[in-house]
């Protein structure tokens, strides 16, 4: 990326680019037969919250930011090999 | 104090007849006490508990949630009326509660503006109570707070036994014994149940929540300072001698105001610093 034309990111931004650099991160040290599956589920999470949340809306992002802290210090432990993710069906809820 | 207080929740008896309990339980072997009943109880069988909603898959921002329940058909403690809120009410009402004796420490919440266990607290006389979660914690969801930074500082005490001479020949793996006098010098600390009902009422502690220890945290490591057995006990008080670690501690003293097992973090914090030279 050139830095001049790098748009300029808030500090919000940065954490959660850090936070998603620090997951990509530790699924290098997983067996690579897992690897594709933990980044695809990785990028799916960053990319849906992408769409789906305002940027506006610090109180969620900020709380989304925190419940990643501790899933990524759950991934960093040596005896966690894969991640696996449950699809809830939105439509069932009221 | 702290074996009264449990006493004092194991007398409550899970039955429908809680309403009775509650004027009983002062003196709950004379018969003619319950005839008071009736009158006193009639006037104030309804209450309102406002309690603090936040909901992590559908956030907006928190409220408080009006719920009344009926007080003769409780029981007569906080998490009584919490878990009749979530069993007849609102089963998504989320809040982490166990013993339900004081032992466990898990229900710890703000009552009524007070830190406290929801298990230990009986349920105030009043209109209306409010229950939020512990002030200055990042909420998980309702009334569940997020307390890893907590118990993170808890670890980082190291609250085992730490040995610098190797055990005598044929005592290896066996216990150490310890005086009664120096037994009698963990009296106030052990009690602990690490429930942060003292840290989260600490002003010091809001303001610097990662740097500050807090009390929990320092009465833990005046416990092992204290211990007779432990043999690093110049290393513990290095390892604690720190302008943020220990001296955040403004012996503001709401810690033993809050504590539910009537402990006194700050005067183990005292000791600590009287320690330190």
């Amino acid at each position: 990326m050139v830095g001049s034309r790098a748009p300029k990111l808030s500090g919000i931004q940065k954490q959660v680019l850090s936070l998603y650099r620090g997951f990509l991160r530790t699924t290098r040290s997983k067996p690579p037969e897992n690897r594709a599956h933990i980044e695809s589920i990785i990028s799916g999470e960053f990319r849906k919250n992408s769409k789906l949340i305002d940027r506006k809306d610090f109180l969620h992002i900020e709380y989304l930011i925190r419940r990643g802290k501790k899933q990524l210090d759950q991934l960093k432990t040596v005896d966690s090999v894969t991640l696996s993710s449950s699809n809830v069906d939105d439509s069932t809820k009221p | 104090m702290a074996t009264s207080l449990v006493r004092r929740a194991l007398s409550r008896v899970q039955s429908s007849s809680a309403a009775k309990l509650i004027l009983s339980r002062a003196h709950a072997s004379e018969p003619q006490n319950q005839q008071a009943k009736p009158t006193a109880q009639s006037t104030h069988s309804l209450k309102n508990f406002q309690i603090y909603r936040w909901n992590p898959d559908n956030p907006g921002k928190p409220e408080l949630q009006n719920y009344q329940i009926d007080l003769k058909e409780c029981g007569p403690m906080v998490l009584d009326a919490l878990i009749k809120i979530k069993n007849e009410i609102d089963p998504t009402l989320t809040f982490r509660r166990s013993c339900r004796e004081g032992i466990c420490g898990s229900c710890a919440m703000n009552i009524d503006g007070c830190n406290g266990l929801a298990c230990l607290t009986k349920i105030p006389s009043g209109d209306a109570t409010m229950i939020t979660p512990l002030p200055h914690m990042f909420v998980i969801k309702d009334l569940v707070v997020d307390m890893t930074n907590f118990y993170n500082q808890y670890k980082s005490i190291e609250p085992w036994l730490k040995r610098k001479s190797p055990a005598a020949a044929g005592w290896e793996g066996k216990e150490i014994y310890q005086s009664k006098k120096d037994r009698a010098k963990l009296d106030g600390m052990y009690e602990c149940i690490l429930c942060a009902c003292c840290s989260t009422s600490c002003p010091s502690y809001w303001w610097n929540p990662e740097s500050y220890l807090g009390p929990a945290a320092l009465l833990h490591a005046n416990r092992w300072i204290m211990d007779s057995r432990d043999e690093y006990t110049q290393e513990r008080l290095d390892a604690v001698n720190d302008e943020f670690k220990l001296y955040r501690c403004h012996t503001i003293l709401n810690c033993a105001r809050a504590c539910p097992k009537g402990l006194n973090p700050g005067k183990q914090i005292q000791n600590i610093k009287s320690l330190e030279s």
